[in-house]
């Protein structure tokens, strides 16, 4: 899919030191380096169709969610004073008619995209923090505390996502937090991993070794060398994870471990199954949030396998 | 020799993984929750005295290593204790449904693993053609469904608008017998089977074609073309066995997550499996049932990550040197 033959020059970053004229300002220099690097991986990014397209629809969503206040009243969503009458077909006035309480169906998936949206990247917040911190923790000490977060990620990783997540769930209760924390607290483990092997890598390299001679703290190699260099292997995993939180939001929604009272596109897919959508035939209540689900969560995998194909030139190579 | 230890090593991880499950589920129902007071939450009402009397019975007033022990003990005897609902031993009410789930993620598995891999090594070996870009994209929309969603919409479609197909349960009537009674089965098996496996086909075609592109670049494959080898053996002989070892264990690995999907699936079709088991449990907070249900499925889906690793190590030696 995509084609180039050439390294981007972020490869040569490090040795292009900006001419002598300018002034010598280090955060000057690093703000130019990183201006550069930037440029360089999206020039290689932009020549990515699947990329493009993904981005443009995550876009799409983001401006969405954030103007969806403007778009729709907020009362408009409460079950005491609906807009229109229950459940009606797809008209003018309700272009994806409405739901049982009689609220517009097209609104309540507008507003959807704001809860579904934020679990996502909040989930993906705490699994990336968390995965970070133990794979950092156990890469970077070794030995003992090593063999205890290893063994702790192995065990996240054999137990099946689905029932953790339901007796975590239905222990902790519904709320929009709730889900959050489950999501983030089951879906660690395979960051973890990750981090872990490009910590032990890094830790390795000279300039620790420098800084460490230096006199550095513990802390200041972690949070100042290690962290940094081990960033782009957790933003790769970033984007695929939010599209897996989204997923994961709407699996937990549907089994009924949701939170009622936000709205996620899930929630309302829950809220139809469960007024019995199934039987009395109402696809217009049924179908667009799991379309957007689909769309988010598309775009979301799309311009993950874009990123990827940038940061790991192996790929791109052939 | 070193298979031997490869073995041991294996079955030790997955005993000492199960001891972790059964210790985390230990720790979630025991010691952070309070059984008498989730009991409380669910559906009856009891006084200060009679929570008491509860709290002696399941024996909470006991020192927790000892409280740990009788858990052990209870559950190696497959002894789950008693439903909140409907007051039978748990394992009664699962063990009578795990034959159909097993036949529904068992086909599901398969077929998901046989559609998925095929599209995958179509899509490789043609890199960029149509059917490449088609089937990826397919693909790619097919993994980012939520597949309960698309078995609602499926259900409503084939059984509701179309009536191709009964709109649930396993069987019509109990009266059929012999092919009558299996030609029924099928046709109440087709529309979950359908929707499970289109939801995990799409990871295994990606898998499936990424693991081969990756081989088809290795020197052997190189090695066989220069031989003058046709193209159909090529792929057929010397690319497709190689790439297809991380399919394999995605199958093993998948089981979970298909058992895990099978849930929604289930209460969809109203399929009498563990999934509606599972699903009605947790809307009426029956926690025994959850309890048995986490252990079962976290021990079945280690044991067959166990099944892989061992099956792994016979087809590909090298793995038993790390």
């Amino acid at each position: 899919m995509i084609t180039t033959p050439h390294q981007p020059d972020d490869v040569t970053v490090g040795t292009a030191v900006a001419p002598p004229t300018a002034p010598r300002d280090p955060k000057k220099i690093r703000w130019a380096r990183r201006r550069r690097a930037l440029a360089g991986f999206w020039r290689v990014y932009r020549q990515s169709r699947m990329g493009m397209v993904g981005l443009v629809l995550l876009g799409g969503f983001i401006l969405l969610a954030i103007a969806a206040p403007l778009l729709v009243a907020k009362e408009n969503l409460g079950v005491s004073h609906p807009p229109g009458p229950p459940l009606q077909a797809p008209s003018l006035d309700f272009p994806l008619g409405t739901d049982y309480f009689g609220r517009s169906v097209l609104e309540l998936v507008i507003y959807g995209s704001r809860i579904s949206l934020l679990v996502g990247f909040a989930a993906t917040t705490m699994t990336m923090a968390v995965g970070a911190a133990v794979g950092i923790t156990g890469g970077y000490y070794g030995g003992r505390i090593d063999t205890v977060m290893n063994a702790l990620t192995n065990w996240f990783l054999v137990i099946p996502w689905i029932p953790l997540a339901i007796v975590l769930a239905s222990i902790l209760g519904q709320s929009l937090f709730n889900t959050i924390l489950v999501i983030g607290l089951t879906s660690w483990a395979g960051t973890a991993r990750l981090v872990r092997a490009d910590t032990l890598s890094v830790k390795e390299r000279p300039y620790v070794e420098r800084a460490r001679a230096l006199g550095s703290s513990n802390w200041h190699l972690v949070s100042r060398h290690i962290l940094p260099n081990v960033m782009p292997v957790i933003f790769a995993n970033t984007v695929l994870t939010v599209a897996l939180s989204i997923l994961a939001e709407t699996t937990l929604a549907l089994l009924g471990l949701g939170d009622p009272r936000s709205t996620s596109w899930g929630i309302v897919i829950f809220d139809a199954f469960d007024a019995g959508a199934l039987s009395a035939h109402l696809w217009w209540w049924l179908i667009p949030p799991g379309i957007c689900i689909c769309l988010v969560t598309l775009a979301f995998t799309m311009c993950g396998y874009a990123l990827d194909e940038v940061l790991n030139p192996k790929i791109r190579e052939r | 020799m070193g298979s031997r230890r490869y073995l041991l090593r294996k079955v030790l991880h997955s005993v000492t993984t199960l001891v972790f499950v059964l210790a985390f589920n230990f720790v979630l129902f025991r010691a952070i929750g309070d059984p008498v007071k989730l009991l409380t939450r669910s559906s009856l009402h009891l006084d200060p005295q009679e929570q008491q009397a509860l709290r002696e019975e399941f024996g909470l007033g006991d020192p927790l290593p000892q409280q740990f022990l009788n858990y052990l003990g209870d559950t190696l005897r497959g002894e789950f204790g008693y439903s909140f609902v409907s007051g039978r031993p748990v394992i009664e009410s699962v063990a009578e449904k795990v034959g159909p789930t097993l036949l529904l993620v068992g086909i599901s598995t398969i077929l998901s693993a046989l559609l998925g891999i095929l599209i995958g090594i179509k899509g490789a070996w043609r890199r960029g053609s149509a059917f490449d870009t088609g089937s990826l994209l397919g693909s790619l929309t097919l993994y980012s469904m939520p597949e309960g969603w698309l078995g609602m919409i499926l259900l409503i479609t084939f059984a509701g608008t179309l009536g191709w197909f009964p709109s649930g349960g396993i069987e019509s009537t109990d009266q059929l017998t012999g092919v009558a009674h299996l030609l029924d089965l099928a046709k109440h098996l087709f529309l979950p089977c359908l929707t499970l496996t289109l939801g995990y086909l799409g990871e295994f075609a990606i898998i499936m074609r990424s693991s081969l592109l990756e081989v088809m670049g290795e020197d052997f494959v190189q090695t066989a073309r220069a031989k003058g080898v046709r193209d159909k053996d090529v792929r057929r002989r010397h690319a497709v066995p190689n790439a297809l070892l991380p399919t394999f264990t995605l199958a093993f690995y998948s089981v979970g997550f298909i058992l895990g999907g099978a849930i929604l699936i289930e209460e969809v079709f109203s399929y009498p499996g563990l999934g509606q088991l599972t699903y009605r449990a947790i809307d009426a907070q029956d926690y025994p049932v959850i309890q048995a249900i986490f252990l079962l499925s976290s021990a079945a889906v280690i044991f067959f990550n166990l099944l892989a690793d061992i099956l792994y190590g016979y087809l590909d030696p090298r793995v038993k040197e790390a």
